[in-house]
């Protein structure tokens, strides 16, 4: 593989999907109850992105990873303690609202501002990486939206495959109905790519990375800027939780075929 | 499985000054202290690192769960230490946190009479009840009327330890000079002619027998001038430092606790305020001793500790727990409460006398794992807190100096700190106040109160005796209580559910069923799905090892099954209980948990407890 990229890769953080997250009003909108104390995660969606990213990156020598992230700041250092170890990248900050309850065009012109701003970004080599979707509240456009604001026209959702040939022409594996992928190519970059969840495990921690990244992370959360969003722009009329209800029952070596009655008659109980 | 499956070449070595092992109170304390003193007031590095020249120190700390913030413990502390380090100590910066406004200590009388009590307890509990228009007694419970200065915690603070451990992590991290890796856990120290050189991570990509898998990484050996151990009164490092060095003569560590606990949102018309702390005694069993502390926004911590000198071959903390939230003293504020949080820890509760050797070559221990907590004011996060900051005020003398990390100077310059401290000077009263215990509950809480009330002069001996040979049989245990034929029977039908006896046995005993509400009295899985949510991530060696199945076969109490704290541990395939990773939230029981000892070392059990990933995912314990 000849061609390198930069490869920016647009990545929020959520609250630990374990936690028990419940939606509060508050006088400038809703927010999650003690938000200050969940632990945070990268979003998972974001997450493959940016493992495909680096395994990108390190496919094509010369490369380089950005990781784009809007939350607080606090929330995104911690949330650096996890992810630095996994994979090289230079963190871009912005420090802003975490809990979900912002407007995806909002989001999405605070991504494009930062990624415009990154020095030494080659246009001409640009891919931008981020979650087709979001765990925490999946308007499933904000990407779209970053491309746009960066007028790149050739955009793809639901990618779980990115391949490059010997040409360079990207070949992509988007998602469709029934299970089955639509396989698009592209010439280059730039380019939106928007993961599914790709096809890469979570990889391993590596000290040295985290090492590395480190160097880059401390200063880039000490500089990173207030964003205003989700200040102004949306009103909520409303925020609940769906209903829950949990029962659990412990049984061994049940058939799967009874477990599938078993959870249709529970439903049906509805 | 060993991480020598990785030949040299495999493995990766990376090289540091310092390496801390674990994140709790202790290492906070520590780099909190350290931190502060690694740069002079203009910015420039006060001292150089040894491994990047012209920078500060690089140092490092690895912490095993998944994030800082998914600590144990319900904390009531004086917090010298901590306000020691942060003199304008805002509590309301930190979630869940509280100044103490009032102390209860309360003796709970036993509502169903299945508890196991002496002859002079019962004495005791008759004479209470008889005259309780004279005593302070309610809702069979006797609240006493003067506490011991030795147990109040007068202008401390109530915490939170996830929450607590997350706000000084930010604060050090914010530092820019350390780096704090959680989901990281360290295999082992590098032991090197005497000297510790560094840590192993734990190997990754292996299956569950620690063989190489898909994505299989060696763990890398990360080389450092000084290691800080600071993993815990379990912490497998630790531990190895103990196996490999050996305790100081006289010391031991055959003094235990699980403690257990929840934290609940409490109902709207409990009439409990912010700052309240509840101490109990006499209930479930005599030995048990609660906790109830009410944070701000209508949050409380309780729970209990199960010591090792309840001498019972099935106790339980979770049933226990139970058991406590419902007696009426409790439950009239409980009553209509919802488990947010729950979760468990073992305490090391021989205090002062387990203290491992605090320094050797490269190496220095601090915390909990160092036998800093005093066992006679129940008191352990603040200590713990001072010790890091005592290491950490001769680590930087060293390394001003240009001293290099030898035991020599690491004694002079942390360990001669820690024998002039409070906390040694404390300690050293505490050190023989819960002697009395291992005689009984009686001259455990006299001797107690003669330590506290004298000042260390006075104490009631007991004979001590490592963990696993003070567990009965079940047939001696429930001698003149359930025939021991019966006792075969409900064993083996326990066996073929698949599950544990003690809530047959218990029942059988006397102790009436858990009124189930669904929200707060919950079954122990769901409190390890509502309240842990417990994670164990593939890729690692199961970290529970049952080292000799033969001893295991012949075991007919199996204590290890019944005390396990996440049901990680069940009944298995030929008499060997069974590990599932996927629920053990690593508090470390069946370390001590164990009635048979180690044929090489009668101080060990049978069973491993090494080094694991995953474990709880709550944020509020």
């Amino acid at each position: 593989m000849s061609e390198t990229y930069h490869i920016v890769v647009c990545g929020g953080i959520v609250p630990d999907p374990l936690q028990t997250l419940e939606p509060v009003g508050s006088p400038t909108g809703p927010s999650l109850k003690n938000e200050l104390m969940l632990p945070a995660v990268l979003d998972p969606w974001a997450a493959h992105a940016l493992y495909e990213a680096a395994h990108l990156a390190k496919a094509a020598p010369g490369s380089k990873v950005w990781l784009v992230s809007l939350g607080p700041k606090a929330k995104l250092q911690q949330v650096m303690m996890t992810i630095a170890q996994k994979v090289p990248f230079e963190l871009v900050a912005l420090d802003g609202p975490g809990g979900g309850f912002t407007e995806s065009a909002e989001v999405g012109a605070a991504l494009a501002d930062a990624i415009q701003a990154i020095p030494g970004l080659d246009r001409s080599r640009l891919l931008v990486f981020g979650g087709w979707e979001s765990a925490s509240r999946g308007a499933g456009s904000t990407l779209q939206q970053v491309g746009e604001r960066l007028g790149i026209v050739d955009q793809f959702q639901g990618v779980d495959y990115l391949g490059v040939g010997p040409d360079g022409v990207l070949q992509i594996l988007e998602r469709v109905e029934g299970g089955k992928h639509q396989v698009s190519t592209c010439a280059g970059p730039p380019a939106v790519l928007g993961w599914a969840t790709g096809s890469l495990p979570e990889p391993p921690n590596n000290p040295q990375v985290g090492m590395v990244n480190m160097r880059t992370v401390m200063p880039a959360l000490q500089r990173a800027k207030p964003s205003k969003v989700g200040v102004e722009a949306a009103g909520f009329l409303k925020v609940a939780l769906p209903a829950q209800r949990r029962e659990t029952r412990i049984v061994k070596d049940l058939p799967v075929d009874d477990i599938a009655r078993e959870i249709v008659d529970w439903i049906g109980q509805k | 499985m060993t991480d020598t499956m990785a030949s040299a070449a495999d493995r990766q070595a990376m090289d540091v000054d310092i390496v801390c092992v674990g994140f709790g109170p202790a290492t906070g304390g520590f780099l909190t202290t350290l931190a502060a003193g690694l740069t002079n007031p203009d910015g420039t590095p006060a001292v150089e690192s040894r491994v990047m020249p012209g920078m500060p120190p690089q140092v490092i700390c690895y912490e095993r769960a998944d994030d800082i913030v998914f600590g144990v413990s319900g904390i009531v502390t004086g917090a010298r230490g901590i306000r020691a380090s942060f003199p304008n100590l805002n509590p309301s910066e930190i979630p869940m946190a509280a100044p103490v406004r009032e102390e209860r200590v309360v003796y709970l009388l036993d509502p169903v009479g299945a508890s196991r009590r002496s002859a002079i307890l019962r004495l005791a509990d008759c004479s209470i009840r008889a005259l309780q228009r004279l005593l302070p007694v309610e809702d069979d419970a006797l609240r006493l009327p003067y506490i011991p200065s030795f147990l109040r915690k007068d202008g401390g603070l109530l915490l939170s330890m996830g929450q607590f451990t997350q706000w000084v992590g930010a604060q050090v991290m914010g530092t820019g000079l350390v780096q704090i890796w959680p989901g990281t856990p360290v295999a082992r120290p590098l032991i090197e002619d005497g000297r510790v050189a560094g840590v192993r991570l734990l190997d990754q990509g292996t299956d569950r027998a620690g063989h190489p898998d898909a994505g299989f990484l060696p763990g890398m050996d990360v080389r450092a001038s000084l290691t800080v151990v600071g993993d815990g009164p379990v912490g497998p490092v630790g531990r190895q430092l103990d196996e490999h060095f050996g305790l100081p003569a006289g010391h031991h560590r055959r003094e235990w606790a699980v403690g257990m606990k929840m934290v609940v949102e409490l109902p709207d018309d409990c009439a409990l305020e912010p700052g309240t702390v509840v101490h109990t005694f006499g209930y479930p069993e005599p030995e048990i001793f609660g906790f109830l502390y009410v944070y701000p926004d209508r949050l409380a911590s309780l729970g209990i500790f199960v010591p090792s000198w309840l001498d019972s071959p099935v106790r339980t903390a979770y049933r226990y727990l139970q058991h406590w939230m419902v007696h009426p003293y409790l439950w009239r504020h409980l009553r209509g409460a919802k488990l947010r949080s729950w979760g468990a820890k073992t305490l090391q509760e021989s205090g002062r006398r387990g203290e491992p050797h605090l320094a050797g070559h490269g190496y220095i221990r601090i915390g909990e794992g160092s036998g800093s907590t005093n066992v006679l004011t129940g008191s352990g996060v603040d200590e713990a807190w001072a010790t890091g900051v005592l290491a950490a005020e001769g680590v930087l003398e060293l390394l001003r100096a240009g001293q290099p990390f030898t035991q020599k100077n690491l004694e002079r310059a942390y360990v001669a700190r820690r024998r002039v401290s409070w906390v040694e000077a404390e300690g050293r009263v505490a050190e023989r106040a819960r002697d009395g215990f291992l005689r009984g509950v009686v001259s455990g809480l006299v001797g107690m109160g003669l330590t506290g009330l004298t000042g260390g002069r006075l104490a009631l001996g007991g004979p001590s005796v490592p963990p696993a040979k003070r567990i009965p049989a079940l047939e001696t245990f429930y001698a003149g209580r359930i025939p021991a034929a019966e006792i075969v029977r409900i064993r083996e039908d326990c066996a073929k559910r698949a599950g544990s006896v003690h809530d047959a046995l218990m029942e059988r005993a006397g102790w009436p069923a858990i009124p189930y509400d669904g929200q707060l009295l919950v079954t122990h899985q769901d409190a390890l799905l509502m309240g842990g949510k417990v994670q164990a991530p593939a890729g690692y060696a199961d970290h529970v090892l049952f080292l000799y199945p033969n001893l295991c076969e012949a075991c007919g109490s199996k204590v290890c099954i019944e005390m396990c704290s996440g049901q990680a541990i069940g009944p298995g395939d030929g008499g060997v209980p069974a590990f599932d990773r996927e629920k053990c939230v690593h508090c470390g029981a069946c370390l001590w948990n164990c009635a048979a000892s180690h044929p090489e070392d009668p101080e060990r059990t049978v069973i491993e407890f090494r080094t694991g990933t995953g474990g709880l995912h709550s944020a509020e314990n």
